[in-house]
């Protein structure tokens, strides 16, 4: 009796099956909201709430300066304390996207009556855009295949290393963003495909607005837009709606991009955006045709006309593009885009796009470490999609292809293929687990029949209902379930493992094991860097690798000869040529350049492998690519780079040999080991008296990673 | 030759024999100067008598102007001998005075005597001064591996307006290691003590300058601006945050820093530098934090006990001399140690000062940020104080939280006194947050629920708005039709369940009377699917739909009418009195049928809902 008074009572909240759907998907997205966010917040529970890496330091430092001197200052910002003595045009030079999205988070929030340190907004801008990303996968899924798919991106979007390596709290970068506006972008415009709605066509144009203020990865999306309608055209896909959808996203989307001044005229004058607006008029010319096949009757007439046309197309198209050329009012492709499609291109061309390790093409381990099972799901999805094609699954198949291409021609680029391996992924996933469910489910009806028939007449029946006609389809399924599930919770614990070893060090603080298996922390950069800042003139210009220049201007807080930004090749050419020169002759470089101090950094003491020592075949290398008195083969013996004994004359008297091993010859680093012994590169090194003449040393810090020397003045002459 | 040129560079007071303004006799004079740290303390004990007729109730203190500058402190006590605790002794009110026919190079301070001194009587007491930045480093640059000297000058003679009797002076240094230190007679030196003195009958304002130059290697720290903010919150904490500005005060570093003699030895070369400092926070401190503008510095440890929490703070990298710094300390206290109620009024009653020890502070800003709401402020401090007001805004507050602002500048470790903010706070004041916060999400609610409520579509007579109004129409007639049905279904089993009653109890009036209600429930609901029927019947978006619901409708009624036959049956076979097995076997054939029905519906049921 009691149990039906309760089922009365609850009759009124009992859900109905579709609400219960809602319900179940809501409350996924919810936790898959949460759990792209918190996955995300290792460093800062091991660490603390800060900035990463390089280039985020840039980003975080032009933040502060927004949300401080307002929007119309930052835009006009010339930037004295990088690139002395040329300086740097701050808004012209930038995609102000990030600084922007996180200095109106920053005035949401206060106007709110939160009061957050501008800091903290910037750490969690990347995570927080993670999480919209899920949801954007989330619909993207539900758009081009079903909301189970939708759901099964959401949750591999949410903690795939591919894209956490970018997207960790404190990672402050462009990309943080971008890959939300690139996804974004994308589903907007399969939207406005799928309907033809004027409205969504619209929506993906501001999308690719954003995306255009937000990171050059832009250039990605305005070349697989126009090869999508291509390949739809030629595979006679051609729609109305495709007609509606590309050219609003496109013309608004070109005239909204050219808002930035950092693209400006690009799309109109560049090579790399050419490939767009060919598609543009060759929609036109489609529609003509079609338009004339609508009007003629006659089809001979139309064959022979339509042959007409598209030569005569074909023709000025290219005469177009051949006298933009020849003109120079289209600007060639540059070395960045070539060394895309030619991934030899940059290590023979421009050595400084080489020099940098997430330019590297990819391994396979990498592949392996970012992905895991997605890896083996994409083909299966690839599969699915070829078995059920149209405009939307066209699509993903061209993005995942694509991008896959890249993410093996640069490191870096992984990142652009995770959403798309992650939804075609999720497309295997999903439909593999939807067949066996619906196989499970047909089971299980006839046993609930049997038992609701066995408690109306009594327990006869209920035996035999349980009588399989296909016990191994059952099993099976039952298997191949228990597999999926096996496979994508060790995706999970993968992907756990491998942010929180791997993808969650901010780098500028570097921990190791202690003898004791206590942690050791190196907090040598920001030693270095607020040494700088506190006791050093506030005018002073700092020398070093470029690596370090936005660090340097946003921690230290003084002025960079070089930085990050590497927009000028000779600048830093003349950089690496002084830090590859004799002492003397380096002294004249830096005297021209008011250099007043000049930073190295050096792991020989604490056996941390990427400082200056072992980048400084790039610095030869790009000196030398300006610069032919320096010459490669000077630094090597036997094409061997060494620092010992037998290493190059040249070489053992540099500035930089100099500068990192000034006294490192009288220190003991390792026990049973001769003085001077460098634990980064497992060598005594072979210069051990060095003296300098025109320099000397202000700071080493603790640890001996970060060594700060000041350039003295030139001596009285009498 | 260095020495003798500051001896001149000091003062050159004019020795003058002026009147003296009483006849105070300063029958006993001791000095001791401590030089141990960069803090200069002196510390006399003076016995003061009257020799003239007058009563007499202030002493006057003389300071030249040079030192007066510096004089960061000054404290008079009664003495009361040597065994007894000093703070125990009554402070004495002293006062900043400007008698008349006095040299103006000095600056002169009055001490209040208890009571008058009549003739002959006698009083002792002690002052206490504490100076800053009155030890000069000389030379005043040198390198790593260099000493630091600092330079202090003094009088040998106590400087006094009155005639001093027997008066001694003695100078406790660091270390015995003295460079030079002016000799006069009966001079002597222990140690790392110099003894000046006895000395006898000088008459007043009698001057000898002397100077020691010495080794001082303790920690020159100085805190060019300390902000103390100390945020009250009623939730019970006090959030205490100090954002220093550091500067090594001594002997300024020149030449190479090579991190590998500060290495291999560091009290050798770089002996001048400190590394550490080392704060006292009061007991129960929590969540203490160490950072500076660009991070967490990882450098600090912290041990507490139920007396005092210490931490000690290395700056990022030692500190070496003209070297600066600049950091952050905060920690939580809990509020029931600091906030006391007191006539209506509550006041904070907390430390004024930095808990560094032996850290001179030049400029303290200390912030006392009071609760949203909090009114009628009024502070207390135990000194003279710049004091103003403003306001902060910080979480949820939408007018700021009152702020009273006290400045002081040359500040000691003697300065850390208990000052008290009286404020007027209303309890319900505290609950004004929570409710911001329950009224915001409740609105963010209430606006999602209207969002998805209401039409805001902008043609109201689009083609597409009129399909998905019908549609949307049609669903929920169809979903009114699935409402039905389901409720037919449990009357169904109403029916059955009063079958199975009916076979336990074998009471047939009561079969029979739910049978008469499921009769009539399952005709009312049939009236009421007639106009959902008709409706869909006519409405063109229905169209796909139909025929499906049209089936589920007739399957339903078949279904009910097997159940009926049934239910006649058995309740038949009960009236006929037949046997349980001959009923069975009866409905046997029915039930499958049944069954197979029920079935079909169910999937319908299902089809219909995934549209």
């Amino acid at each position: 009796m009691s149990s039906i008074i309760a089922s009365d009572l609850l009759k009124p909240f009992k859900l109905k099956t579709k609400q219960q759907e809602l319900l179940i998907r809501v409350s996924i997205l919810c936790l898959v909201y949460i759990l792209a966010f918190i996955t995300r917040l290792f460093s800062v529970l091991r660490y603390e709430s800060m900035i990463h890496e390089f280039d985020p330091y840039f980003n975080y430092r032009t933040t502060l300066y927004l949300t401080q001197n307002g929007f119309y200052d930052f835009w006009n910002w010339f930037d004295s304390e990088s690139w002395y003595p040329l300086g740097r045009i701050i808004g012209g030079t930038l995609y102000p996207g990030l600084m922007v999205t996180a200095a109106l988070i920053y005035r949401l929030l206060h106007f709110l009556r939160f009061a957050v340190h501008i800091r903290e907004v910037c750490v969690l801008t990347a995570p927080f855009f993670a999480s919209n990303t899920t949801i954007v996968a989330y619909f993207f899924g539900k758009e081009i295949w079903d909301s189970g798919a939708g759901l099964v991106a959401a949750i591999l979007i949410a903690v795939c290393p591919g894209y956490i390596s970018r997207s960790v709290a404190g990672s402050y970068d462009n990309e943080g963003v971008a890959i939300f506006a690139l996804l974004f972008t994308f589903y907007l415009f399969v939207k406005a495909v799928n309907t033809g709605s004027l409205a969504w066509g619209l929506a993906s144009a501001f999308g690719y607005f954003y995306m255009v203020s937000a990171w050059g990865g832009y250039v990605f999306i305005i070349n697989l837009i126009p090869l999508y309608v291509l390949v739809l055209l030629i595979t006679g896909r051609y729609s109305m709606r495709l007609y509606v959808a590309y050219n609003c996203m496109y013309i608004l989307g070109m005239l909204l991009a050219m808002q930035i001044r950092f693209v400006g005229f690009q799309h109109v004058q560049s090579g790399e955006h050419m490939a767009a607006m060919g598609v543009f008029f060759l929609m036109q010319v489609f529609y003509f045709l079609d338009w004339v096949k609508h009007m003629l009757s006659d089809t001979k007439l139309f064959q022979a006309f339509l042959k007409i046309t598209v030569t005569f197309a074909v023709a000025v198209g290219a005469v177009a593009l051949g006298v933009g050329m020849v003109s120079g009012y289209i600007s060639p492709w540059t070395g960045r885009f070539y060394s895309l499609l030619d991934p030899t291109y940059a290590k023979d061309h421009i050595p400084i796009i080489a020099s940098v390790s997430e330019h590297q093409p990819t391994a396979w381990s990498s592949f392996m470490f970012d992905f895991h099972i997605l890896l083996f799901l994409f083909p299966a999805g690839l599969y699915f999609c070829f078995k059920r094609l149209s405009d939307a699954t066209i699509f993903i198949v061209m993005y995942g292809l694509t991008s896959m291409y890249f993410a093996g021609v640069m490191v870096r680029l992984i990142l652009v293929a995770t959403p798309a391996v992650c939804l075609i992924s999720a497309i295997a996933v999903s439909a593999t687990v939807k067949n066996l469910a619906v196989l499970l489910r047909s089971k299980n009806k006839v046993v609930q029949t049997g038992s609701t028939k066995g408690t109306s007449s009594g327990k006869a029946s209920s035996k035999a209902s349980l009588d399989q006609s296909q016990p191994f389809q059952k099993n099976g399924a039952m298997a191949l379930l228990f597999g999926a599930f096996f496979l994508l919770s060790k995706y999970a614990t993968h992907c756990t493992w491998v942010t929180s070893e791997a993808y969650s060090s901010p780098s500028i603080v570097l921990a190791a094991r202690g003898a004791h298996g206590n942690r050791v922390i190196f907090d040598d950069y920001r030693e270095a860097y607020f040494w700088l800042r506190q006791n050093t003139p506030p005018d002073a210009k700092v020398m070093s690798w470029w690596d370090y220049g936005y660090q340097i201007t946003a921690m230290g807080n003084r002025t960079v000869i070089v930085d990050n930004n590497t927009w000028n090749n000779t600048h830093i050419a003349t950089v690496g040529r002084a830090m590859s020169s004799y002492e003397d002759e380096a002294y004249e470089i830096m005297r021209s350049l008011d250099v007043d101090y000049v930073l190295v950094v050096f792991g020989g003491v604490t056996g941390y492998s990427s400082d200056d020592i072992n980048k400084f075949l790039w610095m030869v290398r790009i000196g030398g690519g300006v610069f032919p008195v320096i010459k490669e083969p000077d630094y090597l013996v036997n094409g061997e780079y060494r620092v010992d004994k037998g290493a190059a004359p040249k070489m053992l008297n540099c500035l930089m040999y100099k500068l990192s091993y000034y006294r490192f010859g009288e220190l003991l680093t390792e026990y049973g080991k001769p003085p001077g012994y460098d634990r980064a590169r497992g060598v005594e090194i072979g210069n051990k008296d060095i003296k300098l003449e025109h320099l000397e040393e202000a700071f080493t810090t603790s640890n001996w990673i970060v060594r700060i020397y000041k350039v003295k003045p030139p001596n009285n002459r009498w | 030759m260095e020495i003798s040129r500051f001896g001149l560079l000091v003062f050159t007071i004019a020795i003058l024999a002026s009147p003296a303004i009483s006849d105070l006799v300063l029958s006993k004079v001791d000095r001791r100067i401590y030089l141990t740290s960069q803090i200069v303390r002196i510390s006399s004990s003076l016995k003061v008598e009257n020799g003239g007729p007058e009563m007499v109730s202030e002493v006057l203190l003389a300071f030249p102007e040079l030192q007066a500058k510096k004089l960061a402190y000054l404290m008079a006590t009664q003495h009361e001998g040597k065994g007894k605790a000093k703070n125990s002794a009554a402070a004495l009110p002293v006062e900043v005075a400007s008698p008349k026919d006095m040299p103006p190079a000095l600056t002169f301070y009055s001490v209040s005597l208890p009571k008058g001194l009549a003739e002959g009587d006698s009083f002792t007491f002690d002052v206490l001064a504490v100076y800053t930045h009155a030890l000069q480093p000389i030379p005043e640059q040198i390198t790593q591996a260099d000493i630091q000297l600092v330079v202090y000058q003094e009088s040998a003679y106590y400087l006094s307006p009155y005639v001093v009797k027997v008066q001694s002076l003695s100078i406790k240094l660091p270390d015995s290691r003295i460079e030079s230190y002016t000799k006069l007679e009966n001079t002597k030196i222990h140690g790392s003590e110099i003894k000046y003195g006895p000395y006898e009958n000088l008459p007043a304002f009698s001057y000898s300058p002397i100077v020691v130059h010495f080794e001082s290697n303790e920690p020159f720290a100085v805190a060019q601006e300390l902000v103390r903010e100390i945020e009250v919150s009623h939730w019970g904490n006090v959030q205490v945050t100090e954002h220093y500005k550091l500067v090594h005060g001594g002997a300024r570093s020149k030449g190479e820093f090579s991190r590998l003699d500060f290495q291999a030895r560091p009290n050798l070369r770089g002996a001048s530098a400190f590394r550490y400092l080392v704060a006292n926070l009061p007991p129960r401190a929590h969540s203490v934090y160490y950072r500076d503008e660009i991070g967490n510095i990882s450098t600090s440890h912290l041990w507490g006990d139920s007396k005092k929490t210490e931490l000690l703070i290395e700056p990022r990298y030692p500190m070496f001399g003209g070297w600066k710094t600049a950091f952050t300390v905060g920690y939580g206290l809990p509020l029931q140690d600091f906030l006391y109620k007191l006539e209506g009024k509550r006041f904070l009653n907390i430390t004024f000062s930095s808990p560094m020890v032996e850290l001179i502070i030049d400029t303290l800003i200390v912030k006392v940020v009071l609760p949203e709401g909090s009114s009628d402020i009024s502070v207390s401090a135990p000194f003279p104080v710049k004091q103003w007001q403003e306001a902060k805004i910080s979480h949820l507050d939408i007018d700021g939280r009152p702020v009273v602002v006290l400045e002081k500048t040359n500040v000691v470790p003697e300065h850390n006194q208990y000052f008290q903010v009286y404020y007027k706070f209303n309890k319900l004041s505290m609950l004004r947050e929570p409710l911001m916060l329950i009224s915001g999400f409740f609105f963010l609610f209430v606006a999602c629920i209207v969002y998805m409520h209401a039409d805001i579509s902008i043609s109201k007579s689009s083609a597409s708005y009129l399909a998905k109004q019908q549609w949307e129409e049609v669903q929920g007639a169809i979903q009114q039709v699935q409402n039905i049905i389901s409720r037919c279904l449990t009357t169904h089993d109403k029916l059955e369940a009063s079958l199975r009653d009916l076979s336990r109890t074998g009471d047939v009036q009561a079969c029979k009377a739910a049978r008469k209600a499921a009769d009539g429930l399952l005709k009312e609901l049939s009236k009421e699917l007639k106009p959902l029927l008709t409706f869909l019947h006519s409405s063109p978006s229905a169209a796909q739909i139909l025929p499906k619901v049209e089936e589920l409708v007739a399957k339903e009624r078949e279904l009910q009418e097997k159940v009926m036959a049934k239910h006649s049956t058995v309740v038949d076979g009960y009236e006929k009195k037949s046997g349980a097995r001959d009923i069975e076997n009866r409905v046997a054939l029915q039930q499958q049928k049944l069954t197979a029905l029920r079935q079909e519906v169910d999937d319908l049921l299902e089809f219909i809902d995934d549209i």
